[in-house]
């Protein structure tokens, strides 16, 4: 079909269709593979169980990729992309920044997304933001125990709150 | 050291059979992943990272409300048949004790708490794992345990957190929240009914996963199947929590329904099996562990379709665990070749059946009025 070019790298092989509604406004983009998962879409869904050392096997392999990872190691603890390819384990805190736009594609394969939303960590000496990041977590939180009606809950956490705010 | 009577409950309490459907759900999990900064994670960690995170927890301890006055258990200086028992009370995981039998990884450790059914491994795939193990389905029970625990743990302990991606773990399917529950459960209608691929697909399109008996890579054996989340990144650990829980109740009400047309469609063949795996249990000189999961099994079934008057579900759960290799040998007080041990494990299930007293076939009567006619 001589439609099916991709609107965004003009390759010939558009097969998704993304529809968009933004502000009411409604949008249709044509896209390639490669683009659509650039911007997180799948033009299939993957089966729940894909095996995780075979995606990243074909990730190493990806022409997209800026760099090369395999060359990349992580300055903290020495893991080499291949390892982490052959293994599927990270080696430290640290290979998460080295990795990371390596991650955040895998990421968004495995879970859907790369931002976490679950619980706001609050180390042992927080910054200000650190609390206040922690402060909307834990409000979130008190207004779905108020929802559910678990006051005893919403009690716990209204007090949480209270020692965190500022006076 | 093969002292029980440290462990708080004998590391026991989840078979106690309560909890909601327990004749279902043998048990619910949930655990947390969480590593501390500044350390190689465990396939990584060398002897001092592990060391120096082992220390690092004992510290924390004192000052943890839920950890308080529980028992530490380091690896290391343990038995080795202690630990395959542990193991086999789902306590500690195989990661922990490490490959080689003979020398368990310095500074792995449980540590098992006194006063709720919370644990936490140190040093396993990541520094901690943090979980709570407790009978039937109860798994926002569970999640308040550990959410407290984490929430003490964490004011101690640095955890590796990360802006965008959240608690950092080894295995990138962790990350996020680190938070995997998941639910025990026996299935035996949807298995006879050919209905469990279904449901098993089902699973997978609403972002759940399964696995058998021992976990990860394990087989499917005695129609347990253990559900859990599959992804941990993207969802608040309240839904990951909720969202489980909803679609573990409608599995339930599957396997409700496919036990009542089981009932309908072929209730000869299904008593006749439940009552053969009985007696087989009940007279068999020698059992491998399969096939006494597969037994327990239908008399598990009989049991919940109130076939087999008379035995608890406690008694069945309780059999599951003693006749495990390790329990078997330390009961015999001596190592066990397989041989042996397939005899032992059937002397276990005669005597523990013989103690719940005869089982009485709701039949009896018909019987007699059978007789009456001829």
């Amino acid at each position: 079909m001589p439609d099916m070019v991709c609107d965004n790298c003009g390759s010939t092989e558009a097969v998704v269709h993304l529809t968009q509604i933004v502000n009411n406004q409604m949008s249709t983009h044509r896209l390639c593979e490669k683009c659509a998962a650039e911007k997180g879409l799948e033009s299939a869904p993957e089966p729940a169980n894909f095996p995780l050392t075979d995606f990243l096997a074909q990730m190493g392999k990806d022409p997209v990729a800026d760099v090369d990872p395999s060359g990349t190691q992580c300055s903290f603890c020495g893991l080499t992309f291949k390892d982490f390819r052959e293994t599927g384990r990270l080696g430290c805190p640290h290979c998460y920044e080295t990795y990371a736009p390596h991650l955040q594609r895998l990421l968004r394969r495995v879970h859907g997304g790369t931002q976490h939303v679950g619980k706001v960590y609050l180390p042992p000496d927080p910054s200000a933001s650190d609390v206040e990041r922690r402060l909307a977590g834990l409000k979130r939180k008190l207004h779905r125990a108020v929802e559910a009606e678990d006051f005893e809950r919403a009690a716990e956490l209204r007090d949480e709150i209270r020692t965190l705010e500022p006076a | 050291m093969n002292d029980f009577a440290a462990i708080p409950d004998h590391g026991l309490g989840w078979l106690e059979a309560s909890g909601d459907h327990a004749d279902i759900v043998l048990s619910t999990r949930v655990r947390l992943a969480r590593n501390l900064q500044g350390h190689a994670f465990g396939p990584r960690a060398r002897v001092n990272d592990r060391e120096a995170v082992l220390k690092r927890f004992k510290d924390s301890t004192a000052k943890s409300e839920s950890l308080r006055g529980g028992t530490l258990l380091e690896m290391p200086n343990l038995a080795l048949r202690m630990r395959k028992i542990l193991l086999e009370r789902r306590l500690v995981t195989r990661d922990l004790l490490g490959e080689d039998e003979a020398a368990p990884p310095r500074g792995a450790a449980v540590h098992l708490a006194a006063k709720d059914p919370v644990s936490v491994m140190i040093n396993e795939e990541d520094h901690l794992r943090v979980q709570s193990l407790v009978s039937g389905l109860r798994i926002e029970h569970a999640w308040r345990m550990v959410d407290r625990l984490d929430e003490e743990l964490g004011r101690e302990l640095p955890f590796a957190y990360h802006h965008e991606f959240g608690f950092l773990t080894s295995c990138p399917t962790n990350v996020g929240s680190g938070l995997r529950a998941s639910v025990f459960m026996h299935l035996p209608g949807l298995v006879l009914t050919k209905e469990i691929g279904k449901v098993l697909q089902g699973l997978g399109q609403v972002g759940l996963t399964f696995r058998g008996l021992y976990g990860e890579g394990s087989e499917v054996v005695g129609n347990f199947f253990q559900v859990s989340n599959q992804t941990t990144l993207g969802k608040t650990e309240e839904d990951l929590v909720d969202h489980l829980d909803k679609v573990v109740r409608q599995v339930i009400q599957y396997e409700l329904h496919a036990r009542q047309i089981l009932l309908r469609d072929a209730r000869g063949v299904t008593e006749d099996k439940i009552w053969r795996a009985y007696g087989l249990l009940r007279y068999a000189r020698s059992l491998s562990f399969e096939e006494l999961m597969n037994l327990l099994s239908g008399v598990r079934l009989g049991l919940s379709l109130k076939l087999l008057p008379g035995l608890r579900v406690y008694t069945l759960n309780k059999m599951m665990i003693f006749t495990q290799p390790a329990h078997l040998e330390e009961a015999a007080g001596r190592d066990l070749p397989s041989t042996e041990s397939d005899a032992h494990r059937a002397a276990y299930v005669r005597r523990i059946l013989a103690a719940e007293g005869e089982v009485a076939p709701d039949d009896a009567e018909s019987d007699e009025d059978e007789l009456s006619d001829l």
